[in-house]
């Protein structure tokens, strides 16, 4: 059976290699059209990738949009869309920035409190919209959606001074964080350290691959969003699923942002990267929500990201790199679907070929099947 | 005269049965039956002459003319209609709208549309009324309105897909009354049907196609229902086993007064009560839609009664989530397999584990065990006869009676008290729907209780120690299934029937007599 997994190896690579040709080659056409040359900023660009300090910078910014992504796949797996894992991570690390800059425990100590503050913090902040999917049905889209606004306003009240901020010049911030809630970053010399908490985006990843392959768990949460019909009669209870996904998406959102708070930033303020929620969305697309799909995906998004500054000195716009990263969502989303059915149709034609040819696991049975009656009388 | 005629159609299809050098040759002002088994082509035949597909081989040919189709436009405008199986009309649009609905251009859509449709339904004895709601109709009303939507676009062949598998008795009766009307004016039909005995009485021609070829021909008058079965089946049938009755005393699953009802308060089921006991196969027969699925789902759990009580032996199980119900010994084949019995997109061992994800060899405590699960996934493709080749291939790729072996080994694999076996054999290969029995009956002999809902009344019969009606909810009769005919059968599923049904005497139905006079005690009328 090695051709059918080779097969679907091949079909695994095939929808993102095809996307990312496609928008390269869509890039390339924006630059011809606005008079520029289409090759060298990608030159340019895959320069920049080799720089050691370029690459640390990758590493950081890969990590948050990694853990962003794992938690919009969550979802994605189960056919649930949580668009609100934006509000749900800044929500995270701020919560975890105010802990952390008004309790002060032993390091071993005050590392998991952060930690778990901004995972229950994601959890209910998600909790909300899985509550009121469940309870009133109303569609988890739009509650995340209305919850991301939401999240905006409660950061804003708690940048407040009565409240918890902390005003440092013009900056809002929530204070400097007790120095054991540092998490020392791995140090690369004059490349800079790269963020502790990239490994806990790895444990993640594997974490996640282990609960939804291995777990009974993670069987009746892919059986949900494979299809919702058969996983009822199979015996899931779809608002407990849908509950449970939803409190698990926002809980490993809640820790998008910690590798930067915990790593390098020790304050939530408003130079606070934002939008990581949402560029998981696209992230997640790209990598299939398969742990390892992501993690390439985040490394190509990151660099795109980190690289494209360079455009600026040498005459090109740096947006192309965000033309790029659109892009690629569209040809992500058509390609897949199109490699999808291509792929169905070729195994189905395959299996009607061996099954033609005589290849039957089992071997003999042309014996027992002579035996044919009609029902009853 | 000829009408159409198909000669050496071939099509090929990945997986599937398709066509393999049909011949097909339609009278003028004839009705011309297409029979042969679920699977066996039909469908794929009549979508290529109504242009919906392509042949790869084969000539169609029209009133005499070679012609070629690019879609069912093409073919509508050579005077091909179609009546499908599952009606394709707006519920709340009137009769008129939806028969103008895509053909605004022949008649308008006022009064000369509907002076139109009063004269064909006058003319071929349909019955339409133009203004009233499509949703206010019956099944049959819908099915002439469908017929006349088709002669309105000038139709002069009628291909008519399995069009009594939604009809009770009488009903049927009436449309081919339809069908001789449409003769007796010079149009053409084409019947398609597995039902030998609707062929025999309203087909002028019939033709009978087996693993997607054609076989024979024969005239209704010089046949007999057993020689176009055996035409069908392609091989000489074997007489049923004379089954004994394996019931026993033990009740295994009793339901008490169940009643359900639907947001609105619609009462789906209302009153039912049953008891089935081990050994023992209790079949429900009805006009689908009637309450049956609702019965399925609220004993496997996934609708909750309002009021009422189910027993899993002496355990009251009302209150148990569907989960807790499969792990106790609830099997269950769904009547739907591809919503509700496997997940398609994943591979085999995959589908393996669905419905059984706790419980062993699938999954040691709270991890799965993927080793144990492929293993046995082999062992049940072995042992059930499921042809494919290998296990990490896609349920999709599978053909539907394969499908369905693959669920039967799964549930039957996990060694169920009560199997609620919801429409067994539907779109299953005859081979596989004798091989579905064979277990079926297997397991009742060990002490299976079954719960059998089918649209075949042969098979209910056939498999059934117990048979009980449904209609609009309601368990509205009950029948032995040693003396009962289908057509009583199918009186009582109108409704027009109740109580305990008595046939007269009539010795050909009889002579399955050894199948088990059931018990009559627990019954609840």
């Amino acid at each position: 059976m090695k051709k059918f997994d080779k097969e679907r190896v091949l079909l695994a690579v095939a929808g993102p290699v095809i996307a990312l040709a496609v928008a390269f080659v869509l890039s390339a056409v924006v630059l011809l059209a606005s008079g520029k040359n289409p090759v060298e900023p990608f030159a340019l660009m895959f320069e920049q990738a080799g720089f050691s300090d370029i690459q640390v910078l990758i590493i950081n910014q890969a990590s948050m949009y990694y853990i962003a992504a794992l938690a919009v796949a969550i979802g994605f797996r189960m056919n649930l869309f949580n668009i609100g894992v934006d509000g749900q991570y800044q929500l995270g690390a701020m919560m975890a920035a105010i802990v952390g800059a008004h309790m002060n425990l032993p390091a071993v100590l005050q590392i998991p409190l952060l930690l778990l503050t901004a995972v229950f913090t994601g959890a209910f902040w998600a909790g909300v919209a899985g509550v009121l999917k469940v309870t009133r049905g109303v569609s988890e889209v739009v509650a995340t959606i209305m919850l991301n606004a939401i999240a905006t306003s409660v950061i804003g009240y708690m940048w407040l001074p009565t409240v918890f901020g902390v005003k440092v010049g013009n900056n809002n911030t929530t204070g400097e964080m007790y120095e054991s809630g540092w998490i020392p970053g791995i140090d690369m010399g004059a490349a800079g350290e790269i963020y502790g908490l990239v490994i806990l985006a790895v444990l993640l990843g594997i974490g996640y691959w282990i609960v939804l392959n291995r777990t009974r768990f993670g069987f009746d949460l892919r059986a949900s969003g494979a299809s919702e019909s058969a996983a009822a009669a199979s015996g899931v209870d779809p608002k407990r699923m849908v509950l449970t996904a939803m409190l698990l998406s926002g809980a490993v959102a809640g820790l998008a942002g910690l590798p930067i708070l915990l790593g390098d930033a020790h304050t939530y303020n408003l130079s606070f990267p934002t939008g990581i929620g949402f560029l998981g969305i696209g992230i997640a697309l790209l990598g299939r929500n398969s742990p390892v799909g992501i993690a390439f995906a985040a490394l190509l998004w990151a660099w795109l990201d980190k690289a494209s500054p360079e455009l600026d000195f040498h005459g090109y716009d740096k947006e192309i790199a965000v033309i790029m990263q659109g892009l690629i969502v569209l040809s992500v989303v058509v390609s897949y679907e199109a490699v999808r059915e291509w792929g169905l149709r070729r195994q189905q034609r395959r299996v009607g070929a061996e099954l033609a040819a005589g290849h039957v696991l089992g071997g003999p049975d042309a014996d027992n099947n002579t035996t044919k009656e009609v029902a009853g009388r | 005269m000829t009408a159409v005629e198909l000669a050496g159609i071939t099509k090929r299809f990945p997986g599937v049965v398709a066509n393999h050098d049909i011949h097909l040759t339609v009278r003028k002002g004839t009705v011309h039956a297409l029979v042969g088994e679920n699977g066996a082509g039909k469908s794929t035949l009549m979508k290529i002459l109504y242009g919906m597909q392509k042949p790869d081989e084969g000539t169609i040919a029209v009133g005499g003319e070679t012609v070629s189709f690019s879609s069912p436009a093409d073919a509508i405008a050579l005077g091909i209609g179609m009546v499908h199986q599952h009606f394709m009309l707006a519920d709340n649009l009137t009769v008129l709208e939806n028969v103008v609905l895509g053909s605004e251009k022949l008649h308008g859509i006022g009064a000369k549309a509907r002076r139109r449709i009063k004269e064909l339904s006058e003319r071929y004895g349909l019955g339409v009324r133009p203004d009233v709601l499509v949703e206010e109709l019956g099944v049959a009303a819908r099915q002439r309105v469908e017929i006349l939507k088709v002669l309105y676009r000038g139709a002069t062949t009628l291909i008519l897909d399995e069009p009594t598998a939604v009809l009770v008795p009488q009903e049927v009766d009436a449309l081919f009354d339809n069908l001789r009307e449409l003769k007796a004016e010079g149009l053409s039909v084409i019947f398609i049907s597995h039902k030998l005995g609707e062929v025999l009485s309203v087909a002028d021609d019939i033709t009978v196609i087996r693993r997607g070829t054609t076989v024979g021909t024969a005239v209704p008058a010089e046949t007999t229902a057993r020689q176009l079965a055996e035409m069908m089946v392609g091989s000489e049938l074997p007489t049923p086993e004379t089954a004994e009755s394996t019931v026993t005393d033990r009740p295994v699953i009793t339901v008490d007064k169940l009643r359900l009802t639907a947001a609105g308060g619609k009462v789906l089921l209302d009153d039912i009560t049953f008891t089935i006991h081990e050994g023992e196969v209790l079949g429900i027969a009805g006009v689908e839609g009637n309450g049956q699925t609702e019965l399925v789902d609220a004993l496997i759990g996934l609708k909750s009664a309002d009021s009422g009580v189910i027993r899993l032996a002496d355990r009251e199980i009302t209150a148990w989530p569907t989960r807790r119900r499969r792990e106790q010994g609830i099997g269950y084949i769904p009547e739907d397999r591809h919503r509700h019995g496997l997940l398609l997109e994943a591979p085999l061992w995959e589908n393996r584990i669905l419905g059984h994800v706790t419980e062993r060899p699938n999954a040691k405590g709270v991890w799965l065990d993927p080793k144990a699960a492929q293993e046995d996934t082999r062992r049940i493709v072995e042992e059930y006869d499921v042809r494919t080749p290998g296990i990490d291939v896609t349920a999709a790729s599978l053909s539907g009676g394969n499908q369905q072996k693959l669920i039967v080994g799964r549930e039957m694999t996990h060694k169920p008290r009560f199997l609620i076996a919801a429409h067994p054999t539907r779109g299953v290969d005859v081979g596989a729907q004798a091989a579905i029995w064979d277990h079926i009956r297997e397991a009742r002999r060990e002490g299976l209780a079954v719960l059998l809902i089918s649209a075949d009344l042969d098979e209910l019969i056939g498999l059934s120690d117990t048979l009980r009606v449904i209609y609009d909810g309601k368990l509205v009769a009950d029948a032995d299934p040693a003396t009962i005919t289908p057509e009583a059968l199918g009186t009582a599923m109108t409704g027009a029937a109740s109580g305990h049904l008595e046939q007269e005497d009539n010795p050909e139905t009889s002579a399955d007599g050894s199948q088990s006079p059931e018990s009559e005690e627990d019954e609840a009328r």
